[in-house]
């Protein structure tokens, strides 16, 4: 079978046919390919592509952290207090006399940390109330959306604050309690997605084949609602580094001498007229990763939505 | 029947970038229309409504327009600016599409709707443009005009809906329609009626049509003339009546692969396509 | 094979009810093709789904088999009657490949050699192994529908169900499922319930067909009497005109038939 792409000498050119080809040989092309298309679209979309470079290099810096920076942002030098930025201190020092460019890589890791586990439990949870909450419809659907309702309602960072003061403050129940509060429009999304693709002749198919409820929940509605999800979860990952921010701002979410970004605002916010960079950074850097996330999202739903069109 | 040439199209050809290369889906086709009616026949991806839509520019923004020439009344309707165009969308040329409830604006009463495009074209009053809708409505045999004149789209059946959509069209009095599949949505019964009603229409007030369809035999027993399309390329064009004698292998096999209602349940013949009849 | 007596659907409760079947019986034998013409609101698709097992609220009684269907069905009961669906754009999943479509049923229903039925399947369809991992959207519409019949046809049913299984394809492409459907039916002896709009295609398929018109078999008649055009009611005969084209006197006379 390989034959027929060899026809060039070049393996490039190989690649690319066999990326092209009509005729995939294994489920390992055919998914390679669809990733390619969905790629050749994403790329011609030079804002979305900024997005993603920005996220790509947050990942990267949080990765290499250690070979990056020369410390692990904690290690205080109480002589070399608020530097400004200079050669040696990129991004100047803090009040602890801590390199705030260390910090800066450090806390990437942090941020991640909140954003990727909250995604890792918001998407489950809605993914299973609103697929079933749409599937099975009746009296189950009124249950599980009122519920949905009971957490739309309130005011996200006040409902946070709430479980924070009550689970006590602390990364792990910052995460906890942005997760419990941003569920719910998952699992209405999911219910909206659910509805339409419900009546669908391959629903019915597989209904008529014998499939069970689980079944179809799981192999056949599931991955037809998973890519509105991400769109809906990079969308939302602004908001939740906001929030993650906004709690360590408050000093609910994570505790000193750890440099979560919000924290380190907070910590800033006594030297912002003189010093004006221990706050100033970290607030750029919130806001370059949230934009990053922004236009991430923005891009991804022009080629993963099904309603723009295969 | 006075000939005189309303448009005139020579090798026009579409093509828009897709992630997978150039497609061509119209390549070189040329016809000129009078005062008649003017089938298109071909198969999903002949090319038949991007040459309906090319006319009137209404292609895909991806797409590329090239001809010798689009020429309408003596408009070039190729290097027109859009505002003449404008003009002319509606104004004179006029484009019945396949699905009403996706062309008409859902929160807006068909009566409004219509009595607005009246208004557009005409500078008329609103009291004018209401009366005038009315006998339009009742021109496309709808019972009770004043009664429909304040539904919804969504509160009318695909029949009157495809009536409403053809009194829009009518309205501004254009010299020229297309229609592309403007019924294929509906029931046969319903679907010759309304055709009976556009028939008559274009008949009395002295209209061209074109009429694009997939369906060869309705198309053949209503228009004066019938374009042969398939791959982008003209086949062949007919006299209507002439279609049981039609020459080219790709009209005879679409014809030889129709079920007919002769009931036996033999093998049907199926189209070998000829890679010559694209060069 | 397929019996259906008095059967009766209503949609809805109270004033905005409606009446979707009204006392629609017929029999199919076995190894007989049975066409159900109508046009939209007719209720011959409900008729299918509801046979399907597609639709819980219906009275009346189905007898496939001389076994008294219920509102559930059995597991074992389901490979027995299978369905094509009229849209082959929505009737695939549109993330699975070909290779996960016509899995997903032997997986249900625990076949054993899953790779061996997937190609023979392809290849009664005439679709070769090539197809095998392709997206839906990397096919044609004729392609999709042989998709769609495989699908039914891997689980070896005796009953398919074909709900107006060529109306969105091309009449070149409707020709060819055509023929493929009569080959596979004298292959496999199955029997056939289809529904369509088109009198054409029903006659060419089925030898009895009957006619709905809101909720109601008005005539049911043989192959022979489509061809001699001896058709009694009004309204068949109505739509036997309307499928020969336009012709401007006949449709003067168009009734309204409520």
């Amino acid at each position: 079978m390989a034959e027929q792409y060899s026809t060039s000498e070049n393996p490039i050119h190989r690649i690319n046919a066999w990326l092209r080809s009509d005729a995939p040989d294994s489920i390992f092309q055919a998914r390679c390919q669809r990733f390619y298309f969905n790629w050749l679209e994403f790329k011609s979309n030079p804002i979305a592509l900024l997005g993603f470079l920005i996220i790509l290099v947050l990942v990267l810096i949080s990765i290499f952290a250690p070979w990056i920076t020369g410390g692990d942002g904690l290690k205080q030098d109480l002589s070399q207090r608020l530097l400004p930025p200079s050669s040696k201190y990129w991004f100047g020092t803090d009040g602890f006399g801590r390199d705030i460019f260390d910090r800066i890589i450090w806390g990437s890791r942090i941020t991640l940390f909140i954003v990727g586990l909250v995604g890792i439990i918001v998407v489950p949870i809605g993914m299973l109330i609103g697929t079933i909450a749409g599937y099975l419809g009746g009296w189950v659907d009124n249950v599980l959306m009122r519920f949905t309702d009971i957490f739309l309602a309130f005011p996200r960072l006040i409902l946070a604050l709430a479980f924070v003061s009550a689970l006590g403050p602390g990364l792990g129940n910052a995460v906890l309690a942005i997760a419990l509060t941003t569920w719910s429009p998952f699992a209405r999304i999911a219910r909206a997605e659910t509805l339409t693709i419900r009546n669908a002749e391959h629903i019915m198919a597989a209904q008529v084949q014998g499939a069970s409820t689980g079944r179809i929940l799981l192999y056949h509605i599931t991955p037809l609602c998973l890519s509105s999800m991400i769109v809906r979860l990079t969308l939302d990952m602004a908001g939740i580094i906001l929030t993650a921010a906004g709690l360590g701002f408050l000093g609910l979410g994570a505790q000193p001498p750890l440099p979560e970004w919000g924290a380190m605002i907070s910590a800033g916010r006594q030297f912002l007229v003189d010093q004006w960079w221990v706050a100033t950074i970290p607030g750029i850097a919130i806001l370059t990763v949230s934009m990053g996330f922004n236009l991430l999202g923005d891009g991804l739903r022009d080629v993963l939505d099904p309603r723009s069109g295969e | 029947m006075e000939k005189k040439t309303l448009l005139t199209v020579k090798n026009l050809h579409v093509s828009y970038d897709t992630p997978k290369g150039v497609v061509e889906a119209v390549r070189g086709v040329s016809f000129e229309l009078g005062q008649e009616r003017l089938g298109i026949v071909g198969e999903s991806g002949s090319g038949k409504s991007q040459t309906g839509r090319a006319i009137l520019r209404l292609t895909a923004s991806r797409s590329r327009v090239r001809a010798e020439c689009v020429e309408f009344d003596g408009i070039d309707l190729l290097h027109a600016s859009e505002s003449t165009m404008r003009g002319i969308r509606g104004n004179r040329i006029s484009m019945i599409m396949q699905d009403p409830q996706y062309s008409l604006n859902p929160v807006m009463t068909v009566g409004e709707q219509i009595a607005e495009a009246y208004r557009i074209h005409s500078s008329a009053g609103r009291k004018k443009a209401r009366q005038h809708t009315i006998e339009m409505l009742n021109t496309v045999r709808i019972r009770e005009p004043e009664k429909v004149y304040h539904l919804y789209p969504h509160e009318v059946s695909g029949g009157m809906g495809q009536r409403i959509m053809i009194a829009m069209m009518l309205i501004p009095e254009p010299d020229l329609i297309i229609a592309d599949e403007p019924t294929s949505a509906l029931d046969v019964t319903v679907q010759l009626q309304v055709l009976a009603l556009l028939d008559d229409m274009v008949r009395e007030r002295g209209m061209g049509l074109i009429f694009i369809s997939h369906d060869l035999q309705l198309v053949a027993s209503f228009c004066d003339r019938v374009l042969v399309m398939y791959g982008g390329r003209v086949m062949e064009v007919l006299e209507a009546k002439n279609l049981e004698n039609a020459q080219h292998a790709y009209t005879r096999g679409l014809l030889n692969c129709l079920p007919k209602l002769d009931g036996s349940h033999e093998i049907l013949p199926v189209l070998k396509r000829d890679s010559s009849w694209l060069e | 094979m397929i019996k259906v007596d008095d059967l009766n659907v209503v949609f809805g409760t109270g004033a905005s009810s409606v009446h979707a079947l009204r006392g629609v019986s017929f029999h199919v034998g076995k190894g007989e093709s049975f066409g159900l013409v109508g046009e939209s609101g007719s209720g011959k698709t409900t008729v299918l789904r509801v046979i399907a097992g597609l639709n819980s609220h219906w009275s009346g009684t189905i007898e496939v088999d001389q076994i008294r269907l219920g509102e559930k069905r059995e597991k074992s009961f389901r490979k027995r009657l299978q369905m094509v669906f009229q849209d082959p754009y929505g009737s695939l999943h549109p993330r699975h490949t070909v290779n996960d479509i016509l899995k997903e049923p032997l997986i249900i229903h625990r076949f054993d050699k899953i790779e061996k039925r997937i190609l023979q399947a392809l290849d009664e369809v005439g679709l070769g192994a090539q197809f095998r991992f392709r997206y839906p959207h990397q096919l044609s519409g004729g392609q999709r529908q042989r998709i769609a019949i495989a699908r039914a046809l891997i689980l070896e049913p005796s009953v398919v169900l074909l709900d107006e299984p060529t109306s969105a394809l091309d009449v070149s492409v409707q020709a060819e499922v055509l023929n493929l459907l009569l080959g596979l039916r004298e292959e496999h002896g199955l029997t056939y319930i289809m529904v369509s709009h088109d009198l054409a295609v029903v006659g060419h398929l089925c030898e009895r067909i009957a006619v709905m018109n809101r909720g109601m078999i008005v005539e049911e008649m043989t192959d022979e009497q489509l061809r001699s055009n001896t058709t009694r009611h009004g309204y068949s005969q109505q739509l036997l005109v309307a499928s020969k084209g336009f012709d401007r006197e006949a449709i003067q006379k168009f009734m309204d038939f409520s």
